[in-house]
């Protein structure tokens, strides 16, 4: 009995404790640093693991010095209307390419895919391009025009392989019931998606939560900055870092997610394994 | 009310041609089963009905109107799928009343529909649960409540009985035909399984290849097969088939099989008088070989038996004359005996002779 416990630990547990260690320790280095002075921060010579005069210096001065609270809603605004917007877009498109089958939805659904392969690192040149001669420099909207480019193909990928996973019968038969194709679509289709749908919002807003490049390249004005650009420009300033109140950034910026991730966590698993029970 | 006729309808998907120059004419009422083997074009055929299909050529009549181009809303029909297609994420009241509901018909009439149909079908303490609280008994019941609550011209089913466990299958295939009688309204039935085809159909239609093969009442094609697929097809046991030759002694024609020779009766044999090859294949169903003292060749042949089957009601023979393989049908009480010789003597008023090249009926 007692062999057969440590083989567990040592084939279950231990693996499972190095693995939470790994992804929990980030969060409680930030947790730690945040409520750390910056003399406590430099002294080599406490333990750097605990806390050992907690201030709140570093959450004032990220509220009181910065603009914390214009950059989270503003975040929150970007991330938002671009998951909607990329939602709205991928839902129509993963139902034409894996439903009506027309003649090029097959290599539709493939560009698509390599759209999303292009890396940011190389669309942001001529997206920038297009955003300037739009006139949407250094405003919010270029974010909400552009994180689409990748959020719609990936939402696209994620859809598909949920709708392919809905009985076409279904289909068929509210339209021998009498509803349309739009109608099959909005009452049939998309309820039975909701997990799937649920998971690529999940992933859209996350992705756009935490996007850099686009936000740092498009945006130069500080009332305008997402939160991931606003902590980097405004508390690394030349080659000195204010770690304190960026710990404190970063953790209270990745409590949204945390939020949304565990209020939808149970749609969220069932959407990852496209698992549709009758 | 309706009849429904197809004309030359074909279906090509891509190279493979699913129906052939089909046509078919169902009277108003009528119980019309399609049935045959896997990819015979039957499940097309009503697909191409439904309005689900497209057609590559040909027309479709639903009461003298052709609705080819009509969507599937708009043909007044319903259908019934195999895997019965309720939709998950809706109590069995709103499936049935879904079509209704669509179709703007007022809420106290959609209440009583709904009402009616599930007393008709037994589900009435259902109508609150999701379909997933269902066994695969009552979702088939609602499958078919969502179906006849709308009150079409016509009901189509695919295979509605395949998922269903033997015994339930028996019963729901008697409830069917008692809401035939009582809707009375014209059904396109379409199955694998023969049986089924036989006790629920006005009259069967036997496909194979995309190409009809026979239509006509259960006992026609049971007696009077047009061809030996049709003749295999329908009834169980399958009817045995020999190869031989036919050779005439004496004024008589005979036919000559491996361990046999029997005599054709007359007036099967006058109409073989046209027939210019000299081998056939010879048809005989199970219960047309009745175990029967040895007596002169021409009349019996004997057969080695190899296994028997007791069903209780009858037992079936698996027989071997020389190397041909046979089943015969005996009595429950036969006294035959694995390994044991016995003799049997086809009742050859009810044999069929088919022609070696194209397999069709000759007698």
């Amino acid at each position: 009995m007692r062999e057969r416990w440590v083989e567990k630990f040592i084939k279950f547990y231990l693996p499972l404790l190095v693995f939470l260690f790994v992804l929990l320790f980030p969060f409680y280095w930030m947790f730690i640093t945040a409520f750390k002075s910056d003399g406590e921060l430099y002294n080599l010579k406490l333990n750097p693991f605990l806390i050992h005069e907690p201030t709140l210096h570093n959450v004032i001065m990220l509220f009181k010095e910065t603009l914390f609270n214009q950059w989270m809603v503003n975040t929150f605004f970007v991330s938002i209307l671009a998951t909607l917007l990329s939602l709205g877009a991928s839902l129509l498109a993963a139902y034409s390419i894996q439903r009506l089958r027309f003649r090029t939805s097959g290599t539709i659904g493939i560009s698509i895919f390599f759209g999303y392969l292009v890396p940011p690192t190389i669309l942001f040149i001529p997206l920038a391009t297009i955003i300037f001669e739009l006139k949407l420099w250094d405003s919010l909207w270029s974010l909400v025009l552009v994180y689409p480019t990748f959020l719609i193909p990936f939402c696209t990928w994620l859809l598909m392989g949920y709708f392919k996973s809905i009985p076409k019968e279904m289909e068929e038969c509210a339209m021998i019931d009498g509803a349309s194709r739009f109608r099959v679509f909005w009452q049939i289709v998309v309820p039975l998606a909701l997990p799937g749908i649920l998971s690529a919002g999940i992933f859209a807003f996350t992705l756009s939560w935490n996007e850099f490049l686009y936000a740092l390249t498009f945006i130069s004005t500080n009332t305008q900055k997402t939160v991931p650009v606003g902590l980097i420009t405004e508390l690394v300033r030349g080659d000195v870092y204010h770690w304190g109140p960026l710990m404190t950034g970063a953790l209270l910026a990745s409590v949204p997610v945390a939020l949304v991730y565990s209020f939808f966590v149970e749609h969220y698993v069932a959407g990852m394994t496209g698992a549709l029970k009758e | 009310m309706a009849k429904v006729l197809m004309e030359k309808l074909n279906k090509h998907f891509g190279e493979v041609k699913a129906v052939r120059d089909f046509d078919l004419e169902i009277p108003d009422k009528e119980f019309m089963v399609l049935v045959g083997p896997s990819g015979c074009g039957k499940t097309t055929t009503l697909r191409m009905v439904a309005g689900l299909e497209d057609i590559t050529s040909g027309d479709i009549y639903i009461d003298d109107k052709v609705v080819n181009n009509l969507p599937p809303k708009d043909r007044d029909i319903a259908m019934v799928f195999q895997n019965y297609a309720l939709y998950p994420h809706m109590t069995v009241y709103q499936n049935m009343a879904f079509g209704l509901t669509l179709r703007k018909f007022p809420k106290a009439e959609i209440d009583q529909r709904v009402k009616d149909a599930a007393e008709i079908l037994n589900i009435k303490e259902l109508l609150d649960r999701k379909p997933k609280a269902l066994s695969g008994g009552q979702r088939q019941r609602v499958a078919v409540g969502r179906a006849i609550v709308r009150k079409p011209k016509v009901f189509l089913f695919d295979e509605p009985l395949s998922n269903l466990d033997a015994k339930l299958r028996v019963q729901m295939r008697v409830e069917l035909k008692k809401l035939h009688e009582r809707l009375q309204t014209t059904i396109i039935y379409v199955t694998h399984d023969q049986v089924e085809a036989m006790t629920m159909g006005d009259r069967i239609v036997v496909m194979k290849d995309g190409l009809k093969q026979q239509v006509g009442p259960p006992l026609e094609l049971y007696f009077h097969p047009a061809n030996k697929f049709v003749a295999g097809f329908i009834g169980s046991p399958a009817m045995n088939f020999i190869e031989g030759e036919l050779i005439s002694e004496g004024g008589a024609v005979y036919f000559q099989g491996p361990g046999m020779k029997l005599k054709i009766p007359a007036d099967k044999a006058s109409k073989l008088k046209g027939y210019p090859e000299k081998r056939v294949i010879f048809g005989i169903r199970p219960e047309d070989l009745p175990e029967a003292p040895c007596a002169a060749p021409g009349e019996t042949f004997d057969v080695t038996v190899e296994v028997m089957e007791p069903l209780g009601s009858e037992v079936y023979l698996d027989v071997k004359a020389a190397e041909q393989s046979l089943i015969a049908r005996a009595e429950p009480h036969t006294q035959a005996k694995p390994h044991a010789r016995l003799c049997l003597r086809p009742t050859m008023e009810n044999s069929h002779l088919f022609d070696i090249r194209d397999e069709k009926t000759l007698v």
